[in-house]
């Protein structure tokens, strides 16, 4: 009995905790973000968090949306799902957010999908999967561009290249596996042959038994799909096994950090991603040259660090449904319409066109292709 | 004999009304999902205190069986279209069938065998469900798993949730209480004390410990068919080698001496990280301030600590066990 008595103080202890939460009767627009700030994401979850509150600062410095200021409350999944889940409903049930941004990662986005879904609350996910928005959901959008298209534009610069045998690599991550499928099914239309097709845990640290695989083969070119630190691992250890082929990266290369942990093998890495990161090379002709010199300025100013992709997929998330406070207002379902109805929204991953059937908005087009160049991200000249 | 089953038949039923009302009293849907997280936890942390407090073993693949548990069931009725029904007793047995021929050879052995053997497990099944694609989606994961539907009530929301999965807690409680204070529990401290002499008197030492593993398994995968139909969402990185220890850190830190102990443990390390949510950053900080602290201050765990008279009320004399 004493110990039933026990740990009910415990819990009611815990329980009126949660009723202390203050009760804020300002009026505000309240948004959620939901990021991977620690854990092995957290190179993507920080920029991230960084820039959705660097964006909350700058509209309530001009005054908030229509007169009424923004409020960001922001939570950490750990790349969790468990956690991910945690964080959502108490967003959305305790907080009261209007719409999340987030989560960082695929396997994270998929698991609160559900509850975003009966909550009737707006969702915009970081995460790269596919599968967030194909099938659509209504209340599922996504700003990171689709690994297909990835693929599309890896598979078509090989072929102008005149590659046509190619050594596949990937992690076994949500992203290195999804990577891996849109490369198997792409092969055949562009006339590639996969002549070796490699896996790896995560965290693994070597990558010798894979390559001296791929080396036996006649393969012209290694993709590798995964986030670091594999990817730098890739390329130095085809650099110690004296392999000259190309080596081709997904999107996920996309921080000149990955750059500097390869040091001199990241030379000639050729991978496409979102024009932030060869923002100088951009031709001032490009329609998003201006949203991209703004944003690299202001988040390089304000947190002393390079900019990388995934702070640009909360920037446009987070402009995006500014964009859609300011139509609707304090309205799920308002919101909700007018991202869906969003046309020709210029972010730092590409221009925008959402629909009823698209909740992704953006195509192939949105991808340059880049290259390391002494160290630095280069547009891929033809 | 009649009157340990009246007594733990009624502190499960204690446990049960305290954690509905509970419920009643927070009736926040974020509140009520930690509490239904907490309930499974608890189901796993007292099959593992049963193993590590009375058999002396320690486990750390609870978090493999508890996945085992939750993909077969998520893959028979999503892939196959079985019902729940037949998905329930087919998730359990494939879990305890593994923990089975993992523990007969294993537990024959004295020492920390089964704690070596079954990290091996963990991260074999880990890899399984990484690279099994056609059935587990690999990393990417699979969803849609369907609701359990019972008595006609479809658990669609986390108050259902939460009065299912805490009645199960109270019958996993009632059914452990049981078992600790019979013949088999007062067996398994003697093997926990002395083996050598437990086995002299006549106590089947490997198959009492054998029995124990298996039924903490079953626990595992109990909790784990609870997780696939209430996230619904599956993928591989729930059942990672950094759960199992989490969960036998929840029994150490609540005590592993005693049931309890494990409910106490789980409440507390499953509750904190909520909680700690209102320092943002500093979060992981003060979590392992807390827990550095406890292991320090409270070496064998936080069950039987002196809490102050006044928060608890006056109980009779002789009210233990």
């Amino acid at each position: 009995m004493k110990r039933v008595m026990a740990i009910l103080t415990i819990l009611i202890a815990f329980s009126a905790a949660s009723c202390l939460e203050a009760k804020d009767k300002k009026q505000s627009y309240k948004i959620g973000g939901v990021f991977a700030i620690t854990g092995p994401a957290s190179f993507l979850g920080e920029p991230e968090r960084n820039t959705m509150l660097m964006i909350v600062d700058m509209v309530n410095a001009q005054g908030g949306i229509n007169g009424v200021p923004l409020e960001a409350f922001i939570e950490d999944s750990v790349g969790d799902e468990t956690k991910a889940v945690n964080a959502v409903k108490k967003l959305i049930n305790s907080d009261k957010v209007l719409a999340i941004i987030g989560t960082t990662r695929s396997g994270t986005t998929m698991a609160v999908i559900p509850i975003v879904e009966k909550a009737e609350t707006p969702l915009i996910s970081c995460a790269a999967a596919e599968t967030i928005v194909n099938p659509v959901r209504k209340w599922v959008f996504k700003t990171p561009q689709l690994d297909r298209h990835a693929a599309d534009r890896i598979y078509g610069t090989m072929r102008d290249r005149g590659i046509s045998r190619v050594a596949v690599m990937s992690a076994t991550t949500g992203f290195g596996s999804a990577g891996r499928e849109q490369l198997q099914n792409l092969a055949q239309t562009y006339g590639m042959k996969i002549v070796a097709d490699e896996t790896y845990g995560p965290k693994d640290t070597d990558m010798t038994a894979q390559l001296t695989k791929i080396k036996g083969t006649n393969a012209q070119a290694v993709v590798n799909w995964s986030i670091v630190p594999a990817q730098a691992i890739v390329a130095k250890n085809m650099r110690q096994l004296g392999m000259t082929i190309p080596l081709y990266q997904s999107h996920g290369f996309g921080n000149i950090k990955y750059v500097e942990a390869a040091g001199s093998a990241a030379e000639g890495i050729i991978f496409p991603a979102g024009r932030l990161l060869a923002v100088d090379t951009v031709p001032d002709s490009n329609p998003q040259k201006k949203v991209l010199v703004e944003y690299k300025t202001l988040y390089e100013s304000k947190f002393d660090d390079p900019v990388s992709t995934f702070g640009g997929h909360a920037w446009d998330a987070t402009w995006i449904l500014v964009e859609a406070l300011k139509k609707a207002g304090a309205d799920k379902e308002g919101i909700r319409k007018s991202i869906e109805n969003t046309k020709g929204f210029v972010g730092t991953g590409g221009v925008f066109n959402f629909s009823k059937t698209d909740h992704c908005g953006l195509g192939p087009e949105a991808f340059e292709m880049l290259v390391v160049n002494n160290g630095k991200f280069v547009v891929l000249g033809q | 004999m009649k009157k340990y089953l009246t007594t733990s038949f009624s502190k499960s039923a204690y446990v049960f009304t305290g954690a509905v009302i509970l419920m009643a009293i927070v009736r926040n849907p974020y509140h009520v999902g930690i509490l239904v997280f907490l309930g499974m936890n608890i189901i796993i942390t007292i099959g593992l205190s049963l193993l590590m407090g009375y058999a002396g073993q320690i486990s750390l693949g609870q978090a493999a069986f508890f996945g085992i548990g939750a993909y077969t069931t998520g893959i028979l009725t999503t892939k196959l279209g079985l019902p729940v029904a037949v998905s329930f007793p087919l998730s359990i047995l494939l879990t305890i069938s593994v923990a089975f021929v993992i523990g007969i050879p294993t537990l024959r052995l004295r020492g920390h065998y089964l704690a070596m053997a079954t990290l091996g497990l963990g991260e074999i099944v880990h890899i399984v469900f990484n690279e099994l694609i056609p059935l587990t989606g690999g990393p990417s994961g699979f969803g849609n798993i369907p609701l359990i539907r019972i008595f006609g009530i479809e658990l669609d929301n986390d108050y259902k949730y939460f009065i299912f999965v805490w009645a199960i807690v109270a019958i996993v409680l009632f059914l452990s209480l049981n078992i600790i204070n019979s013949r088999v529990g007062r067996a398994l401290k003697a093997i926990h004390k002395e083996e050598q002499t437990a086995s002299t008197l006549g106590v089947n030492t490997s198959r009492l410990k054998l029995s124990v593993f298996v039924l903490s398994s079953g626990f595992a995968a109990l909790a784990g068919f609870l997780y696939a139909h209430y996230v619904t969402f599956l993928s591989p990185g729930t059942f990672s080698l950094g759960f199992s220890i989490l969960l036998v850190t929840m029994v150490a830190v609540g005590g592993m001496e005693n049931i309890w102990g494990a409910l106490i443990g789980t409440t507390v390390l499953t509750l904190l990280p909520e909680y700690l949510r209102f320092f943002k950053d500093f979060d992981i900080l003060i979590y392992g301030i807390i827990l550095i602290s406890i292991m320090i201050l409270r070496p064998e765990g936080l069950y039987g600590i002196k809490i102050p008279g006044f928060l608890l009320p006056r109980s009779k004399k002789g009210d233990n066990e």
